[in-house]
């Protein structure tokens, strides 16, 4: 990683753990160890769907906190502590520093979220003491978390690009609550009769990131096949979306008068 | 004729102020200016004339509303022009987390030396900087002149040919500007171009080759220090001592301010034999005499007052474009 994106990454991955953001995974041992020892006495028959359903809950649940809570303070702690004037005054161009950014609470969430997949495997190993093919599944969901994630840390991102963390933790936090139920905001569209608020739906529909299509802890749970198609689609989706909200926040991040 | 280090034509800068932001404020007027190759320049001027808006603008950390800049004849928007100079910021605030030895290597990563080259580096410049000790210390524990020292480091890391300085001595304890003083002479002494603002003016009267004066975002004067202290002699200082017994002259009893018995007083050039005499008459013996000259100081404090006044009238030593 020896380009600037990847330098300012390494460190931003540094400065995450120096900050001791890892620590989350304190609670979440803490919190499958309980869940593994209390589901093995009182849940009979569905302790594999509990501790599945439990854990990739928590992964998700973690990484959102961790992704939205780090990601809004990403760029604004840099310039309200001037840590970025030396940088830039290098010859850093300016997306470079953002790209970096992601790319380094992305590598953060991606070590946290490893870690805990371990925790889960530890937990689903001790209630039902062997692993199927079908946990195959599990790993499919945790990655669709993970492209969850970096959905949100660019989101983030984007808006702490031009606005406080506070302002910019209630957009990213409203914009994916709004996301998870994209297609309900369709939903209302299909039924309505009203041809403006048939519109209005449908380019909120189109416009947001579609969260829902990530969630497959249910199906995870109960060993529902994942067709191949949605893994593609989410995967291309997720990289997009991606790439577009990191384009507009360079954008407006290049423009920008660091006061 | 070489090209200036740094050539400044016409740079302002506007911010939007106010709640709607539809007013602007300027906080930089039409600076045009230009640093030779290898000369050591301050940037004088009282708390918010733009000494750091100006050097922001240059750095790329903000966008000029009107006017051009151009650093070792490169454009201040050409990212390449960045390898050939160095920053430090005003009250620099770094990674806090990391340690000094960790953050000139990040910063020495972007320069893309290799590892061998990092370490030399690195220890030749927390060396230089007087760090040593503390190179595996988190930065969180520095002093505020130890992150000044760091802020120098990083600055002059990649051996860059003009060098920039927002208050290099700020926050600095009279061992560490010396210090200091001493990395700029070096600097300067290897042709380096240094170019700092600075609010201490004898700092900048014993290291400049020359000064520029800015005051409420315009260019006040440019010139070198000697220039602006030896325009002119205002007086003549006489120090003294009275003899006991033997009353001083009336004049000099009450114009002569006194620490026990020693005496001082100003007198104007022409009248400086009749008041030798005066004193030798009444048996005073001469300490010293010495010819009173404004300071920079006086010339920095006349330009302030001239500014809040609006007196358009220039100042006799060159103004606006000077090389």
């Amino acid at each position: 990683m020896s380009s600037i994106p990847g330098i300012v990454a390494i460190n931003t991955f540094r400065e995450a753990v120096r900050d001791r953001v890892l620590y989350n995974l304190i609670f979440f041992a803490l919190l499958m160890i309980a869940a593994a020892v209390l589901v093995g006495g009182i849940s009979i028959g569905i302790e594999r769907d509990v501790i599945v359903n439990l854990g990739l809950t928590a992964i998700s649940l973690f990484g959102i906190i961790m992704a939205i809570f780090i990601g809004v303070g990403l760029v604004y702690k840099e310039i309200e502590k001037r840590t970025l004037y030396s940088l830039l005054a290098k010859p850093v161009r300016r997306w470079q520093f953002l790209v970096g950014k992601f790319g380094g609470l992305l590598l953060t969430l991606m070590v946290n979220t490893a870690l805990m997949t371990l925790g889960v495997a530890a937990a689903l190993l001790y209630v039902a003491h062997k692993f199927e093919s079908s946990d195959l599944t599990i790993l499919i969901a945790i990655y669709f978390v993970l492209l969850e994630l970096a959905l949100i840390t660019a989101l983030a991102l984007f808006f702490s690009c031009f606005t406080s963390p506070m302002l910019a933790t209630l957009y990213t936090l409203g914009i994916y609550v709004a996301g998870v139920f994209a297609p309900d905001i369709r939903d209302i569209g299909l039924i309505t009769t009203n041809p403006a608020i048939k519109t209005v739906a449908q380019c909120i529909y189109y416009v947001l990131p579609n969260f829902h299509n990530f969630n497959i802890i249910a199906a995870a749970a109960h060993k529902v096949v994942v067709p191949h198609a949605l893994i593609w689609q989410n995967t291309l989706y997720a990289v997009l979306y991606s790439a577009l909200l990191l384009l507009a926040a360079s954008t407006v991040f290049s423009g920008r008068d660091l006061k | 004729m070489s090209t200036p280090a740094i050539e400044i034509e016409g740079l302002t800068k506007d911010y939007a102020v106010g709640f709607w932001r539809k007013k602007m404020r300027r906080s930089l007027d039409h600076l045009t200016l230009q640093v030779n190759q290898g000369e050591a320049f301050g940037f004088l001027g009282p708390n918010g004339a733009g000494k750091t808006t100006t050097l922001k603008l240059l750095m790329g950390l903000i966008f000029p509303t009107s006017g051009e800049a151009r650093i070792q004849g490169r454009s201040i928007a050409d990212i390449g022009m960045h390898r050939q100079i160095g920053y430090m910021p005003e009250q620099p605030y770094f990674y806090d987390y990391l340690t000094a030895r960790e953050l000139l290597d990040y910063f020495a990563r972007v320069f893309g030396f290799n590892r061998a080259e990092r370490e030399v580096r690195i220890k030749k410049f927390l060396d230089r900087v007087g760090l040593s000790a503390s190179s595996d210390v988190q930065l969180r524990k520095f002093s505020k002149g130890m992150l000044q020292r760091v802020g120098i480091a990083q600055a002059i890391l990649h051996d860059p040919q003009v060098v920039f300085l927002d208050e290099p001595m700020s926050g600095l304890d009279p061992i560490g500007r010396r210090e200091v003083r001493d990395i700029i002479l070096e600097l300067k002494n290897q042709g380096k171009t240094i170019f700092f603002s600075t609010h201490i003016l004898s700092d900048a009267e014993m290291l400049c080759d020359r000064v520029s004066v800015l005051v409420g975002g315009k260019l006040q004067g440019v010139g070198a220090p000697r220039d602006i202290v030896s325009l002119d002699v205002q007086g003549m200082e006489i120090l003294f001592e009275a003899h006991s017994g033997v009353p001083l002259p009336p004049e000099f009893s009450t114009k002569a301010t006194h620490t026990g018995d020693r005496y001082r007083i100003e007198v104007p050039e022409a009248d400086l034999y009749s008041a030798l005499e005066k004193l030798k008459s009444s048996q005073a013996r001469i300490l010293s005499v010495a010819p009173l000259r404004p300071s920079l100081e006086d010339y920095f404090m006349k330009m302030v007052a001239r500014q809040k006044s609006s007196a358009p009238a220039p100042e006799p030593i060159a103004t606006g474009v000077a090389s």
